[in-house]
């Protein structure tokens, strides 16, 4: 593949790592959804700045990522969930960030801006990680595994290419962004 | 001329498209796709390792996610780094323990706002692992591939921050 050179390039590759995380935390705080106040607003539905900025970042990302695919320049990053993995630890997840009131992106970026709270949390955020290492073996035996989903992608679950998704998937978020706007959310 | 790149806030929408393509570039140039929680996972195995070598090298979790300051211990490293940049240029940055959302609900205590964040980001560390990955992980890279497991697990995000945000806060539609 192209790129391979820069891509196997480790020390190269820790300083992209530093650049593309000083641009993530530069554009969260530009986009204010590194305040508590407005990620707790998206969870009761009154500030939908977050949902604004991941849908946008979706349909920009799809575009260029599938085209890409499809030129053979990138290769797809996908793992399959599960019912025990994918559902119990999303609906885990959503309640300790609703409790927290940052994601682990947001929560560096609001640390970077002050906020010591976010600090706090992301001390918590290791501390659970940490708590997941020792119980992953006892859970990887008993839930993660269960109810296995029967394909990786969308596309391969309804057996078509990824364009019809992509358009259909790009239809949605207009509607869905247009909707928010006019009802001046 | 340079004005917008100082001010406050940028519109969602820009906001959005920069992470989007931002994406492109990760997966481009670094074969990856944008993570943030497995730097928290990483941290937490460097941690283990520090007190104990060989208790990381039995524990299994540590093989798949090896405790390494590598990309994906760097980035969260950066993204501090860019929040701040971007809070001081535009002069924003200022120091603060409760945040006015939760001071109105529950008061401006804190040692209180303190120990709530530590439980809630226990609570969501266990579940960005359980769940294989986070709002950035799982809510923008994952959906963006079509990943089916991340379109379920958003899904799952936002209902279970419905749900608690509602317990805490109360439902105003309700």
């Amino acid at each position: 593949m192209p790129f391979d050179g820069i891509r196997q390039n480790r020390t190269l590759q820790v300083l992209l790592g530093l650049a593309f995380g000083i641009i993530f935390g530069f554009l969260l705080q530009k986009g204010g959804v590194t305040l508590y106040d407005v990620m707790v607003g998206q969870f009761l539905l009154t500030d939908f700045s977050v949902l604004k900025v991941m849908l946008s970042a979706i349909l920009v990302g799809m575009a260029g990522i599938h085209a890409m695919n499809a030129a053979g320049l990138v290769r797809l990053h996908v793992r399959a969930g599960s019912i025990g993995s994918t559902v119990i630890g999303g609906l885990i997840y959503g309640a300790g960030f609703a409790v927290l009131g940052y994601c682990p992106a947001t929560a560096a970026g609001a640390s970077g801006s002050g906020a010591l709270d976010a600090a706090v949390g992301m001390a918590g955020i290791v501390i659970g990680a940490g708590i997941f290492a020792r119980l992953y073996p006892v859970l990887e035996r008993s839930v993660l595994n269960r109810g296995k989903f029967p394909a990786e992608t969308i596309p391969q679950l309804l057996g078509v290419s990824p364009v019809p998704v992509a358009c259909a998937v790009a239809i949605m978020i207009l509607i869905i962004l247009a909707l928010l706007a006019t009802m001046g959310l | 001329m340079y004005d917008w790149l100082f001010s406050a806030t940028w519109p969602p929408y820009v906001v959005g498209a920069g992470i989007g393509i931002l994406a492109w570039m990760t997966f481009l140039l670094s074969d990856r796709p944008l993570g943030a929680s497995t730097a928290y996972a990483k941290t937490a195995g460097m941690i283990e390792k520090a007190i104990s070598r060989e208790n990381v090298a039995s524990m299994p979790y540590y093989r798949q996610v090896t405790p390494e300051p590598d990309w994906q211990w760097t980035i969260i490293i950066g993204v501090i780094a860019g929040g701040f940049i971007a809070a001081y240029t535009s002069g924003t940055f200022a120091l603060s323990a409760v945040p006015p959302l939760f001071a109105a609900a529950f008061g401006a205590d804190t040692f209180f706002r303190f120990a709530v964040a530590l439980a809630g980001g226990i609570t969501l560390g266990i579940g960005a692992r359980w769940a294989g990955g986070c709002t950035t992980g799982h809510g923008i890279s994952g959906t963006l591939q079509f990943s089916l497991a991340s379109w379920v697990a958003a899904l799952c995000f936002f209902a279970g921050g419905i749900l608690a945000a509602g317990l805490l806060f109360g439902f105003w539609f309700l």
